[in-house]
């Protein structure tokens, strides 16, 4: 087990090493003075020689690579060229937000998700069977950025229960402390406060959670419609154990290991498709913040935010992939 | 006469007779038993057909404007016409037939991104597969460093550096789907690798690349079409994204992500400029996915989730 774990994380370090490969490479691939392309076109003369000799523009290559990793490893992302703001610290704002985001589409994908699955492999060929595979499989097909267009005419410019977008309201007082605003507001026990943040949570997170919700209801019907079939089963239903007692105790505990190994991934996946849902709901997370790098043209907000989120994907896996080392002890054994 | 007939009656029970066909008309019954899948199939011709014929059957140049017809509602609705079924858009352009045209500009964005995917995935997979050893370990590293990024953020990334525009948009897509295809193709070829067919065509001779593209690769068809399949939904869903952020087809090409994104400014005002292209996307991506699914029951039955 433990040489699994070590053996683990030992692969991530050249996937890491391998994105800052690609990331550093793409700048230096792009047409252009790097230095221009970092500092914006208004940048003076003095600005971009200083900027040339901290990049190392005119050593070769390798030794390019070199001091950028040495910045990344020290956490120095430079300044933004819009904002001249250290990139590190409008990461640390907006990163609560994406995580914020995410967490709560996971928590309503893997709670509904889970249910739909067990009910569907309980009554297997059902109407109800048949509608939620059949709902899954559209699940999947749908572009999220237009379901969350669409959310937001129906239910907050149409019906009006749901603000538009934004994380809070400008009129709401909330104190912020950790800039996850729902526990901000838990810890300053500003209930109306937490209610407001809730609500402006509800439809992006509805939205994002769409796709996962779909895979996991999936993976969850099949796993569970494995387990169910096994000889245990059968023993349990011999002893004359009820069908609830014998789905939720014996067979789910068994059915929910590969569905672990699916939420997990689908969180890295969240943080990717952040990106489509945070700009539609104007969240002002890590996504649309990326976006408006892209936008911009801002090399500096492109090259954090693509480091960040990829490696933040890299390291979920891999806890994912420990987690399920633990849970399920078979694996250890290959 | 009578010795043709027979000769046709035997064409014929080659296709039919399930103890003498070929086992390629075996898969293709079983697909066509498949209910999803031809559910699937449906939805993509009519699209393939709208997307072929489009200068026929679209009523109006997607690209008309007309200034006395902007944002007509659609037909159903009190003030909307039968000249305009779908309604217009701001520019009074005809909603049908920008939806007509965008099928052409998916379809071929989904096959030429899955192309891409396809033809490096394959190369890549079957040498990783077949060689092994340092060539192996060096793709798969390569494959786990693309699969490191989150699926659309590396689409994102590399149109952000190669600028905007349909065509570095498909080429995107193709990279970000090459490690699926590989993987794929690298599992079966491990496993045919082993058989006794691969040693028979060594032992008379064969060279490496054709025991490889000759032998092995018909072989490992099946889950390759499956994951074509759901690979051009995924592709079409990809490129949506893309154009909707103002990154893939520009303006005033017909792409349905692009209509989605210039009909969100008038979301309150005329909601149908928004909403017909995003059910174009999901219908079109949806009939992929069903293909796929009853292509990966009929073909490989192993793969089943």
């Amino acid at each position: 087990m433990t040489g699994f774990i070590i053996r683990r994380i030992l692969i991530v370090i050249p996937t890491l090493l391998g994105v800052t490969i690609v990331i550093f490479s793409m700048l230096a691939i792009t047409p252009g003075d790097p230095a221009e392309l970092l500092l914006g076109e208004r940048a003076n003369q003095e600005a971009l020689e200083s900027m040339r000799e901290y990049l190392g523009l005119k050593k070769p290559l390798y030794v390019q690579y070199g001091l950028f990793l040495k910045r990344v490893i020290r956490l120095d992302l430079g300044e933004t060229i819009w904002t001249r703001e250290k990139v590190s610290k409008e990461i640390s704002e907006r990163f609560p937000a994406t995580i914020e985001l995410a967490l709560v589409a996971m928590i309503i994908s893997s709670l509904l998700g889970i249910t739909l699955g067990i009910i569907s492999a309980t009554k297997q060929y059902s109407w109800f069977d048949y509608g939620s595979m059949l709902g899954s499989l559209v699940g999947v097909s749908m572009p999220v950025f237009w379901l969350g267009l669409m959310f937001m005419l129906l239910f907050s410019l149409t019906l009006g229960w749901f603000p538009m977008s934004g994380r809070i309201g400008v009129e709401t007082d909330l104190t912020v402390v950790t800039n996850f605003y729902v526990l901000d507001a838990i810890l300053m026990r500003n209930w109306g406060g937490l209610k407001d943040a809730l609500m402006h949570l509800a439809l992006p997170a509805l939205a994002l959670s769409t796709i996962p919700l779909a895979i996991v209801a999936r993976m969850t019907r099949s796993s569970m419609l494995e387990v169910l079939r096994q000889d245990y089963i059968k023993t349990a239903r011999a002893k004359g154990l009820s069908e609830t007692k014998i789905v939720l105790k014996h067979a789910l505990r068994n059915g929910l290991i590969p569905v672990v190994t699916v939420v997990g991934l689908q969180f890295g996946i969240l943080m990717g498709g952040a990106i489509l849902t945070e700009t539609v709901f104007a969240w002002p997370g890590i996504g649309k913040w990326l976006f408006d790098g892209v936008v911009k043209r801002d090399y500096m907000v492109i090259q954090g935010g693509t480091l960040l989120v990829a490696t933040t994907f890299v390291v979920v896996n891999l806890i994912v992939d420990v987690l399920y080392a633990v849970i399920n002890p078979r694996i250890s054994v290959k | 006469m009578s010795e043709n007939t027979s000769q046709r009656s035997s064409l014929w029970a080659r296709v039919t007779d399930p103890d003498t066909r070929h086992p390629f008309f075996d898969q293709i019954e079983k697909l066509f038993k498949n209910r999803t899948a031809v559910v699937g199939l449906i939805i993509i011709s009519i699209f393939a057909l709208a997307a072929l014929f489009a200068p026929v059957i679209s009523p109006y140049d997607p690209n008309e404007n007309s200034l006395y017809d902007q944002l007509k509602q659609p037909a159903w609705h009190s003030e909307g016409s039968t000249k305009n079924l779908l309604g217009t858009d701001d520019l009074g352009r005809d909603m049908l037939s920008r939806l007509i045209y965008g099928a052409r500009v998916s379809l071929t964005l989904g096959i030429v991104s899955v192309g891409i995917a396809f033809l490096c995935g394959s190369i890549l997979g079957a040498v990783s597969g077949y060689y092994k050893g340092w060539p192996d370990n060096l793709i798969m590293r390569l494959m786990d460093i693309i699969l490191a990024f989150p699926h659309i953020l590396l689409a994102i990334v590399i149109v952000a550096y190669l600028g905007p525009g349909l065509r570095n948009a498909m080429i995107a897509i193709g990279i970000i789907n090459v490690p699926r295809f590989a993987r794929i193709i690298r599992a079966s070829v491990l496993e045919e690798y082993e058989k006794d067919y691969v040693t028979a065509a060594r032992a008379v001779g064969a060279g490496n690349r054709r025991i490889i593209f000759n032998a092995i690769f018909p072989n490992c068809l099946a889950p390759i079409i499956v994951q074509a399949s759901l690979g051009f939904g995924a592709a079409i869903l990809d490129a949506a994204g893309l154009s909707f952020l103002g990154l893939g087809a520009q303006p005033p090409l017909s792409e349905w992500g692009a209509m989605i994104a210039q009909g969100r400014s008038m979301i309150l005002r005329a909601w149908w400029v928004m909403t017909f292209p995003g059910i174009a996307i999901l219908l079109a991506v949806l009939g992929f996915n069903l293909l796929g699914d009853g292509l990966r029951d009929a073909l490989d039955p192993r793969l089943r989730d």
